[in-house]
C-alpha cells in the first residue's frame, strides 16, 4: 500500500531542458521496438510461429527456464535463509559469490561451466568417466547455464524479504509451540510469499533470455539445446522473418512478466 | 594496430575518422570487415600495410561473414569487406553495396579438426555419422558450415551434429577443449592454433576449394584507403603473407 502524497506543494511547470532529455531517455526504449515492429511480416507471421524452427526453441526454453527456476527454488530458498539468518565466517563473501553472475557477462559463466563441468572439467570429468553423462551439448547443460545465471535473482529477492521480515512473528509463534519446520511453513514462507513469487518471476524470465552462457556452455542445436534466444541469433543471418517472430515473441514474454510484477515495480514507492 | 570487435565502437571510430578526413589521399582510418577465419593472415596483412603506409591506420573488425554481410546491409560504415565465400559477397554486390565487382584473393581448404591427441581416433569423414562421438559443425549460412556440409554430402555422410556453432573460431576453441571430439574446419585454421588443434586430411574428392573474395564497399567513409588496402591484399606482398598462412593462390 502506498501512501497518499499530501505535500502541499503546487503543480510547478517542469524545467524544459529536463523533458526533453526525458523524452529522449524513453526513446532509447521506444526506438529499437518501433524498429522491430515495422520489420515484422505480419502476414507470414502465423507460419514463422509454427515452423520447426520456432516450435522447437520454444519446447526448449520453456522446460529449460522452468527446469532452471525450480532448482533456483529448491537450492536458493534456504541459501537466502542461510544468508539472512545464520552468522557464519564469510558470509560476504558468500553473498559477493551469489552476485557475481548478475555482473559477469554470461560468456565467461559459459567459458566457466565448459571448464568445470565439461567432459574434460575438473568436475565433469570424473562424472563421465563414472556416469558416462555428458553434460555440454544436452538439455541439461542448457539447464545449468540457465540457473547459473538466474538463481541470483531468486536468492537476493528472498534474502531482502526474509531481512525485512519482523522475526518477532516467528518468535511468537515458537513460543505458541510451533516447531521450526512448522515456523518455516506456516508463518516465515507465507509471509515472504509475494517477494518469492517475484524472485521466481525474475529468475524464470532471466532464464528464458539466456544466451551467452547457454552457446558457450551447451553449444547450439535445433530441438535439444537451441532456445529463444539462440534460434534469434541464427536465424538473423538465415531467415531474418523467422528471427523477427521469435524476437516477437520474446518481447510478448516479457512485456507479460513485467505487467504480472506491476504490483511491485510499476507503482511509485 | 587496433583490433576491435564491437561494431558499436567501430561505428564511433569510423565516424570521428570519416570527419577528420578532410582531404582525399590514403590516410585515416580504413575498417575492414573480415571473416573470421582470416583473421591471423589480415592482422599480420595489417602491419604490413601499416608500416609500408603510416598514415592508414586498418582497424579489422572480425565476424562470421554472414554476420559481417548483416552489419554491412544494414548501413555500416564499412570500407573493405573480405568473405569467406562468394554467397556472402554476393549479397552485398546484389544490393548495389559495393564498388564494381568482388575480386577473388585466396583459397582454403577444409581439414577435420580433432583435439591434440585425437582421443576418439577420429580418421575421416565417414565417423561424423556416428552417434557416440561429439560433432560440432559451424551453422549453416556460416561459410564453414555451408563448405562443411558440401563435404559432408561428397562423402554421403549424414553427420550426426551435437551442436552448431555461429562461426569457426567459437568451433575451434570447443574442440580445442576436447568437449567435442570433431568437427570440419579450414586447413589454415588447424595451422594457427599450432598444435592445440590437431588436422585430419580431407582427400581431395571429398574436399572443397573455397574462395575468399574482396570488394570496396561503396560509400564507405575512407575511399582511397580502401583502395590501397585491396591493392596491398591483391599484391605480390599480400598474397605471399596469405601463403605463410596457408590460404592458396585462387
Amino acid at each position: 500500500m502506498t501512501s497518499k502524497s499530501t505535500s502541499p506543494r503546487r503543480r510547478q511547470q517542469p524545467p524544459i531542458a529536463l523533458v526533453i532529455l526525458a523524452v529522449a531517455g524513453i526513446a532509447v526504449f521506444i526506438v529499437p521496438l518501433i524498429g522491430l515492429l515495422a520489420r515484422t511480416p505480419w502476414r507470414d507471421l502465423p507460419a514463422l510461429l509454427t515452423s520447426d524452427v520456432v516450435v522447437d526453441a520454444l519446447r526448449i526454453s520453456f522446460i529449460a527456464s522452468i527446469g532452471a527456476t525450480a532448482i533456483s527454488a529448491v537450492l536458493g530458498v534456504p541459501l537466502a535463509w542461510l544468508l539472512a539468518r545464520v552468522e557464519f565466517p564469510g558470509r560476504s563473501i558468500v553473498r559477493g559469490l551469489v552476485v557475481l553472475p548478475l555482473v559477469l557477462p554470461p560468456v565467461v559463466g559459459g567459458a566457466a561451466l565448459l571448464f568445470a563441468l565439461g567432459r574434460r572439467g575438473i568436475i565433469g570429468g570424473p562424472l563421465h568417466q563414472m556416469t558416462g553423462l555428458v553434460l555440454p551439448f544436452s538439455i541439461w547443460g542448457v539447464v545449468i547455464a540457465a540457473t547459473f545465471v538466474a538463481m541470483p535473482f531468486l536468492v537476493i529477492t528472498v534474502e531482502g524479504a526474509l531481512r525485512n521480515l519482523d522475526p518477532r512473528f516467528e518468535g511468537a509463534a515458537a513460543t505458541l509451540g510451533a516447531g521450526r519446520w512448522t515456523v518455516l511453513r506456516r508463518v516465515t514462507l507465507p509471509m515472504i510469499g509475494p517477494s518469492l513469487a517475484a524472485g521466481l518471476a525474475l529468475a524464470w524470465a532471466r532464464a528464458l533470455g539466456e544466451f551467452g552462457a547457454t552457446i558457450t556452455f551447451a553449444g547450439n542445436l535445433q530441438g535439444r539445446t537451441q532456445t529463444l534466444p539462440l534460434a534469434v541469433f541464427v536465424a538473423l543471418e538465415t531467415d531474418r522473418g523467422a528471427a523477427v517472430a521469435l524476437s516477437l515473441i520474446m518481447v510478448v514474454i516479457s512485456l507479460t512478466v513485467l505487467i504480472v510484477l506491476r504490483e511491485r515495480w510499476w507503482r511509485p514507492l | 594496430m587496433k583490433r576491435i570487435r564491437g561494431l558499436t565502437v567501430t561505428l564511433v571510430a569510423a565516424s570521428l575518422a570519416a570527419a577528420a578526413c578532410a582531404s582525399p589521399g590514403a590516410h585515416g582510418e580504413v575498417l575492414v570487415s573480415t571473416a573470421s577465419s582470416l583473421a591471423d593472415a589480415f592482422e599480420a596483412l595489417e602491419v604490413a600495410f601499416e608500416a609500408a603506409d603510416p598514415e592508414v591506420n586498418v582497424v579489422l573488425n572480425l565476424d562470421g561473414s554472414s554476420a559481417l554481410r548483416e552489419q554491412i546491409l544494414a548501413g555500416a560504415p564499412v570500407d573493405v569487406f573480405a568473405s569467406a565465400d562468394p554467397a556472402n559477397m554476393d549479397a552485398i554486390v546484389a544490393a548495389g553495396d559495393t564498388d564494381g565487382e568482388a575480386l577473388v584473393f585466396a583459397g582454403n581448404r577444409l581439414e577435420i579438426a580433432v583435439p591434440a591427441g585425437n582421443p576418439a581416433a577420429v580418421a575421416g569423414l565417414e565417423e561424423f555419422a556416428r552417434a557416440d562421438l561429439l560433432i560440432g559443425l559451424c551453422a549453416v549460412g556460416v561459410p564453414c558450415g555451408d563448405y562443411g556440409r558440401q563435404a559432408l554430402e561428397k562423402a554421403g555422410v549424414v553427420p550426426s551434429v551435437d551442436t552448431d556453432e555461429p562461426n569457426v573460431r567459437a568451433l575451434l576453441t570447443k574442440i580445442e577443449a576436447g568437449e567435442l571430439d570433431a568437427g570440419i574446419v579450414y586447413v589454415t585454421d588447424v595451422i594457427a592454433l599450432n598444435g592445440r588443434v590437431e588436422g585430419i586430411v580431407i582427400p581431395d574428392e571429398q574436399n572443397v576449394l573455397t574462395e575468399y573474395q574482396i570488394a570496396t564497399i561503396a560509400d564507405g567513409p575512407n575511399p582511397a584507403g580502401s583502395t590501397a588496402f585491396v591493392n596491398f591484399v591483391l599484391s605480390p606482398e599480400g598474397r605471399s603473407i596469405l601463403e605463410e598462412y596457408g590460404f592458396v593462390a585462387p
